[in-house]
């Protein structure tokens, strides 16, 4: 680096600008060393446990319940008991305060789940802290909006509850995932058995802390933990009455197969390999900005992450310039960190897959990018990727990776930038990058995903509707739609 | 006047990608970039360094009509030695005064380095002809200015005669002679940031040593995405062709924390070795005394009273 002149005793910094840590302090959160199973308003022992852990170190946090068949039932039994018992009678503007209620408080402990969540989860605090943890209350606060209006929601059609939800949630948005499934039902009159991800239970433990801060009446809300075998418990119980699942569309395949004939109802948010379509009239140190955010933004554990970029081909060299320079300019390191951008990855087997898969791209011939960095020794990390010189037919570019990994393909025209976007059984999202108007209406009209960003990524609103086409899911979370899920009607 | 070529250079049709492109900006990411640079949290000894290289880059500035040698001889001490009951303190990189001033600031500051910047060009305005602006710059430079910060003529641009706007900035640059030039957009009145881009190209393409935001005499001034605009544009002429330009933040910034947030800015989008008074300036006038005050609390652990700070 160059050696920095000096006046009267300005200081030369040889490496460079290196900032000091600046780690949020965990104090504020305490973790128990053992967490039962949250069931009609009381927490139970667990007879089965497991540890659940740091990623970012490995370190074990608590020891957590491995809800049995038994657990399940119970919990569904009392779900169904709550139920009955006045929830889904309950006025829709008295259901409203408890949701108010809720969202207030989550606010308020803001922080502390923030902490939790980077702790539990690996993400960088910066993130848990200015869009999941708010976002999360917002849910909250949005469908208390709806409680007293489902009338208005849908006029002429007498909604009324489901019943009893089993709500099954993956680890990459822990609390946030918590909130678009809850806070629905709720607001519908509903109640509900949750089972947090095996690998983050630690924030929806502390959630039912919320719940009972807010009083609401015991059963309405259960929460079971565990690992695939509790899910499928939750699955196959007769006295649930609608699923909803947020994972791998493996699993979501097999959960449609298992409810066929059931008479369940059933919403499925599945994977996606979302093309971020980049065109030559784009702005471009933002189009830049916005792929980072699109694959990089929460290590890429994100359904919609923008995984395939499509470059006009007309624009390739500079933008891919940018980006790798951009790159150089992620900072890894630990989640807790506050400037830290990209955090550890969640488990030692999803490590795994990005590995495996990474490696498959090398090997099918594509150019790996990595910037210089230094990764800690304990934990699970991985560098931020980026794939150059890759074929739509390559795994990296066919399968979801669910890691900060990169494929860049190349277009010519829009017709055609639709046609290979489109050219995936997923459906889940899209980018577009461009200054034009006009191109940006067209391109939405054409691409077969169920949102849709333009000049942006990774923007998520309560009143935006989030979900898939073909086989990254069906239905909507999010907005009036995401009432549906969650309503009988009379016709 | 000296004949203007029919289009800019850098405002040619890029026959290749690569030619840095006028492009455009969006602004909803370009303020979003900007507000994720500026939760950066930079403590301890990083804050120090960057307390002391704000220091270092400062221009103090005095602008008033009401400026006299007195006060401008005041200001150029304090330049000289910003805290004198701490020597390991830096100077500041130059004072920046009305031309009338220069006298009394060049014999105030003597031999010490610090360099004198004088406006010219009928700042803040600029809408005086062509001839009387290149005539301030003469003069201006014959008393002795170290370097010029000169302001585009805004309504030139706005009405679409780009040629009219580098054709003033070559013949400043020429009035010049070895004193360096920095070209003032007045971001505030530009609009837009496509406008801000445009404009920062234009100035680097006329030969500018230095792109600067603002005069400081209206509001909206140096933001944060304003400069983050104008370096990325910086970034891209050093890109394509290795020249390196300054950029000289000024206006609004009165607050160390947001001279941090600067530099953060200059750090992540150039790098480090653009950290330096040759090519970083902050225009500014009471960010100094908040800088050191927050000096003195990173070097003591504790907040003095602003008593212990002079005012010049």
């Amino acid at each position: 680096m160059a050696e920095l002149e000096t006046q009267q005793g300005g200081l030369a910094v040889p490496d460079g600008w290196t900032y000091a840590p600046a780690p949020e302090s965990t104090d504020i959160v305490r973790i128990a060393e053992r967490y039962g199973h949250y069931v009609g308003g009381e927490w139970l022992e667990a007879s089965e446990i497991y540890e659940t852990i740091a990623p970012r170190d490995e370190s074990p946090l608590a020891t957590i319940g491995q809800a049995t068949k038994a657990d399940v039932e119970n919990a569904v039994a009392a779900a169904r008991n709550a139920y009955a018992d006045g929830w889904s009678s309950l006025p829709g503007s008295e259901r409203a305060k408890y949701l108010f209620r809720i969202a207030r408080i989550l606010q308020e402990r803001a922080r502390e789940f923030a902490v939790l969540e980077s702790l539990n989860g690996g993400k960088p605090i910066k993130e848990s802290r200015d869009v999941d943890v708010p976002l999360a209350a917002a849910h909250f606060f949005y469908y208390a909006g709806w409680a007293d209006k489902l009338e208005y929601a849908f006029p002429n059609r007498r909604p009324r509850p489901v019943g009893v939800a089993g709500q099954i949630i993956p680890w990459n948005f822990p609390l946030l995932m918590l909130a678009w499934k809850v806070a629905p039902a709720l607001a519908c009159g509903n109640t509900v058995v949750l089972k947090p991800a095996e690998t983050t239970p630690l924030t929806a433990l502390l959630f039912c802390d919320v719940l009972r801060q807010a009083e609401l009446p015991p059963g309405v809300v259960n929460i079971v933990t565990g690992d695939g075998r509790t899910g499928a418990a939750l699955v196959e119980s007769e006295g649930v009455d609608k699923i909803a699942f947020t994972g791998s569309t493996e699993v979501g395949k097999a959960i449609q197969r298992q409810l066929a004939g059931s008479g369940k109802k059933l919403t499925l948010e599945l994977g996606g390999k979302a093309a971020n379509i980049v065109f030559d009239d784009c702005a471009l140190d933002q189009a830049v900005e916005g792929i980072v955010n699109g694959i990089y933004f929460n290590q890429g554990h994100v359904c919609c992450a923008g995984s395939r970029l499509f470059v006009q081909e007309s624009i390739y060299e500079p933008l891919v310039e940018k980006l790798k320079r951009r790159l150089t300019t992620l900072r890894v390191g630990d989640p807790l960190d506050k400037n830290t951008d990209v955090g550890a990855i969640n488990s030692a087997m999803q490590l795994e897959k990005i590995k495996e898969l990474v490696a498959s791209g090398e090997e099918e011939g594509a150019e790996i990018y990595q910037p210089p960095c230094v990764l800690p020794e304990k934990g699970y990390w991985f560098a931020p990727t980026v794939f150059t010189n890759v074929a739509q037919s390559y795994r990296i570019a066919q399968e979801e990776i669910f890691g900060p990994v990169l494929s860049v393909l190349t277009f010519r025209t829009p017709d055609e930038a639709v046609e290979k976007a489109n050219n995936t059984p997923y459906g889940l999202s899209a980018g577009v990058w461009t200054e034009k108007g006009s191109r940006i209406l067209w391109m939405a009209q054409r691409l077969r995903a169920g949102v849709v960003w333009a000049n942006t990524y990774n923007r998520f609103d309560p009143t935006s509707p989030f979900g898939g086409y073909k086989e990254s899911g069906f239905g909507r979370e999010g907005g009036r739609h995401g009432l549906e899920p969650y309503l009988r009607f009379d016709d | 006047m000296a004949q203007a070529p029919a289009l800019p250079v850098g405002f040619e049709l890029p026959l290749e990608a690569r030619l840095p492109r006028i492009g455009a900006v969006d602004a909803v990411a370009l303020e979003a970039r900007a507000g994720e640079l500026a939760k950066r949290s930079i403590k301890k000894d990083a804050k120090v360094w960057a307390l002391l290289l704000a220091i270092r880059t400062t221009d103090l500035t005095t602008l008033e009509g009401a400026d006299t040698p007195g006060k401008a001889a005041a200001v150029a001490s304090k330049a000289r030695r910003p805290d004198p009951s701490d020597p390991s303190v830096p100077s500041c990189a130059a004072v920046c005064v009305y031309p009338n001033l220069i006298p009394a600031v060049r014999e105030r500051l003597g031999d010490s380095g610090v360099k004198v910047a004088a406006v010219a060009t009928g700042f803040p305005s600029g809408q005086y002809p062509t001839a009387i602006k290149v005539a301030d710059v003469r003069s201006a430079v014959e008393l002795g200015a170290d370097e010029i910060d000169m302001v585009i003529d805004r309504g030139a641009f706005l009405s679409g005669r780009y040629a009219k706007v580098y054709d003033e900035i070559v013949q400043v640059k020429e009035a010049c002679g070895a004193a360096h030039l920095k070209v003032i957009l007045e971001t505030g009145e530009l609009g837009t940031y496509d406008n801000v881009r445009r404009a920062t190209l234009l100035a680097i393409a006329a030969g500018a040593d230095f792109v600067k935001t603002s005069t400081g005499k209206i509001s909206p001034a140096a933001t944060l995405p304003v400069a983050l605009c104008m370096l990325e544009a910086v970034r891209d002429v050093y890109e394509e062709t290795g020249r390196r330009v300054g950029f000289k933040a000024a206006g609004g910034v009165r607050a160390a924390k947001q001279a941090i947030q600067n530099l953060v800015l200059v750090h992540e989008t150039l790098g480090p070795e653009w950290l330096t008074p040759d090519l970083y300036r902050l225009g500014a006038s009471s960010l100094l005394n908040d800088i050191l005050m927050q000096l003195r609390k990173e070097r003591t652990g504790a907040y003095q009273s602003g008593d212990y700070f002079t005012l010049d």
